[in-house]
């Protein structure tokens, strides 16, 4: 059982509450997920060249200034790194592709959770509330954000498995359900050059959506075409650098509600975690349709 | 009226506290105030007093209710009304999946749209839709009658038993075994008066009715080669 929350905010004077409002959403949904929760918060993008790389090693004393300082040497790129928790945020005066290829051949303990110009992305075990305050999700200001809890009920409870999966800079998934040919579907992307760091159903779906996209999909194509290759059950909610989706699989088992109003468009697996948006008692509310695709975009 | 507000009352104190009131009892007005989504409010209520919810409401709302009637000024989730009894169930806004599911007699009122599977295996409860329903709505549904003021979903009445379906806008398409019937003037009367019992004005000669072809009922012996 997992629970999903996503706000987009098309109200820019709402960016200082992303943080505020997207915690609370993800509390409301600690009984859908008491075991990990996991964030992708789109805020302070970096300027330029810039990249940032959110990066995850279980063991708290992992020396993140050493880590910079050596990608800084070789790379020969200023890096700033700041720790939270067992995650570090690492800002480079380069390109993500380098850093990650750096990582992926002189780092392989360190996990790259999420990378691109605006997207962090932290993923922990406990609470959904413990979760958000060890990561400062509160403080948080920005476009839009998309949580994940976790009950476990088939696997261990580690980050790796965890949502939102992130396959591409700036682009994170979420995903209520299984899907039933993750297989041949991963196979199928292998051999378009796709790589994967787990046998997870759900990061094959994201690594399907971002494939499409780099094909030169739109976020509604892409999601169209998902509802023809993806066979099982799902509810996805996905971000990109100034985008929002939400689909549902054509039985939609998988809870979802929906609520919009001028200033945001909210999703959660149960109003629980809207109740409390403001303005939320004049929204538009309703549940997402099966096989539908619903996006929004800041532009 | 009693006024309780869920922010400071446990749902399980308020749901306990309807659940024992006793047969003769004068409190018959309640009001649930600051309800945020909670679930299972106001279930299993067995006397005839009127509650009425303040705010969108969460999954199984009024769940085996009899002889109550509760109204939903907001939203609701998931299940409405499972398994409802006798009474009425009214909800002002839109409803979630499964709405009515199992009911087994009563009257469930949605003035909004209802998601999928409205009224699935519904055994003898009215259900009043004044919007539209989503798909595989009244699936495998026995007993009882679900109204559409709007359009329907996909696979209306899949695996339909004998309760009636009317539709008043498009359907998109239908489910197995279920097929348009003729709307005779028993019917018409019939429709006319749910109609009126859930306080919602539409003309019912511009309904269709739908039901079994009662083809699935039995194992054909034309289709043996399926098995």
């Amino acid at each position: 059982m997992c629970g999903i929350v996503g706000l987009f905010l098309k109200n820019p004077a709402l960016q200082s509450k992303l943080g505020a409002h997207v915690e609370t959403m993800l509390v409301g949904m600690s009984e859908r997920g008491p075991d990990s929760a996991g964030i992708a918060v789109y805020h302070s993008p970096v300027s330029g060249g810039r990249s940032k790389l959110t990066l995850f090693n279980a063991d708290e004393a992992y020396p993140w200034r050493k880590l910079a300082g050596d990608i800084g040497a070789a790379l020969t790129v200023e890096t700033d790194v700041s720790q939270k928790g067992n995650h570090a945020l690492l800002i480079a005066e380069s390109s993500e592709d380098k850093i990650v290829d750096w990582l992926h051949e002189n780092r392989s303990e360190v996990r790259i959770m999420g990378y691109g110009k605006l997207m962090e992305v932290y993923k922990d075990m406990g609470l959904p509330g413990d979760v958000a305050k060890r990561y400062g999700l509160r403080g948080m200001v920005g476009s839009h954000a998309i949580g994940h809890t976790r009950m476990a009920t088939e696997s261990a409870v580690t980050t790796e498995h965890s949502h939102p999966f992130t396959p591409a800079p700036d682009m994170c998934l979420v995903h209520n359900g299984s899907l039933s040919n993750h297989n041949n579907l991963r196979k199928w992307l292998r051999k378009q050059g796709q790589t994967f760091d787990t046998d997870n159903d759900s990061e094959v779906a994201a690594r399907y959506f971002a494939y499409r996209l780099s094909e030169g999909a739109t976020l509604e194509e892409a999601l169209e075409a998902g509802l023809t290759d993806l066979d099982g059950f799902f509810t996805f909610t996905m971000g990109t650098k100034d985008g929002f989706a939400v689909v549902r699989d054509g039985i939609a088992c998988k809870p979802a509600v929906l609520a919009e109003n001028d200033d945001w468009v909210a999703m959660a697996s149960e109003f629980r975690s809207l109740a409390y948006l403001p303005n939320i008692e004049k929204a538009k509310i309703w549940e997402p349709a099966p096989a539908t695709v619903y996006t929004w975009s800041l532009h | 009226m009693n006024v309780i507000d869920l922010s400071k009352t446990s749902l399980r104190e308020v749901n306990s506290r309807l659940q024992k009131l006793p047969k003769d009892t004068n409190e018959r007005l309640w009001k649930l105030t600051s309800v945020h989504g909670e679930h299972a409010c106001a279930v299993g209520l067995t006397q005839p007093i009127e509650v009425q919810i303040d705010g969108h409401i969460g999954y199984y709302c009024g769940g085996m209710n009899q002889n109550a009637t509760i109204v939903i000024n907001g939203q609701c989730g998931v299940g409405l009304a499972e398994n409802i009894m006798s009474g009425e169930v009214r909800v002002k806004g839109n409803a979630s999946a499964a709405a009515g599911a199992t009911g087994q007699g009563g009257l469930i009122v949605i003035e909004g749209d209802a998601g999928t599977r409205c009224g699935i295996s519904m055994k003898g409860v009215d259900i009043v839709v004044g919007g539209s329903v989503g798909a595989m709505s009244a699936f495998m549904a026995q007993a009882g009658s679900l109204v559409v003021c709007g359009d329907a979903g996909a696979n209306l009445g899949d695996s339909l038993y004998e309760a009636r379906i009317y539709v008043q806008g498009k359907v998109e398409s239908l489910g197995a075994d279920c097929v348009e019937k003729k709307m005779t003037p028993h019917h018409l009367a019939k429709l006319e008066r749910l109609l009126k019992r859930a306080g919602i004005a539409a003309d019912p000669a511009r309904f269709k009715r739908y039901g079994s072809a009662r083809k699935l009922y039995n194992f054909h012996v034309d289709n043996v080669d399926a098995y």
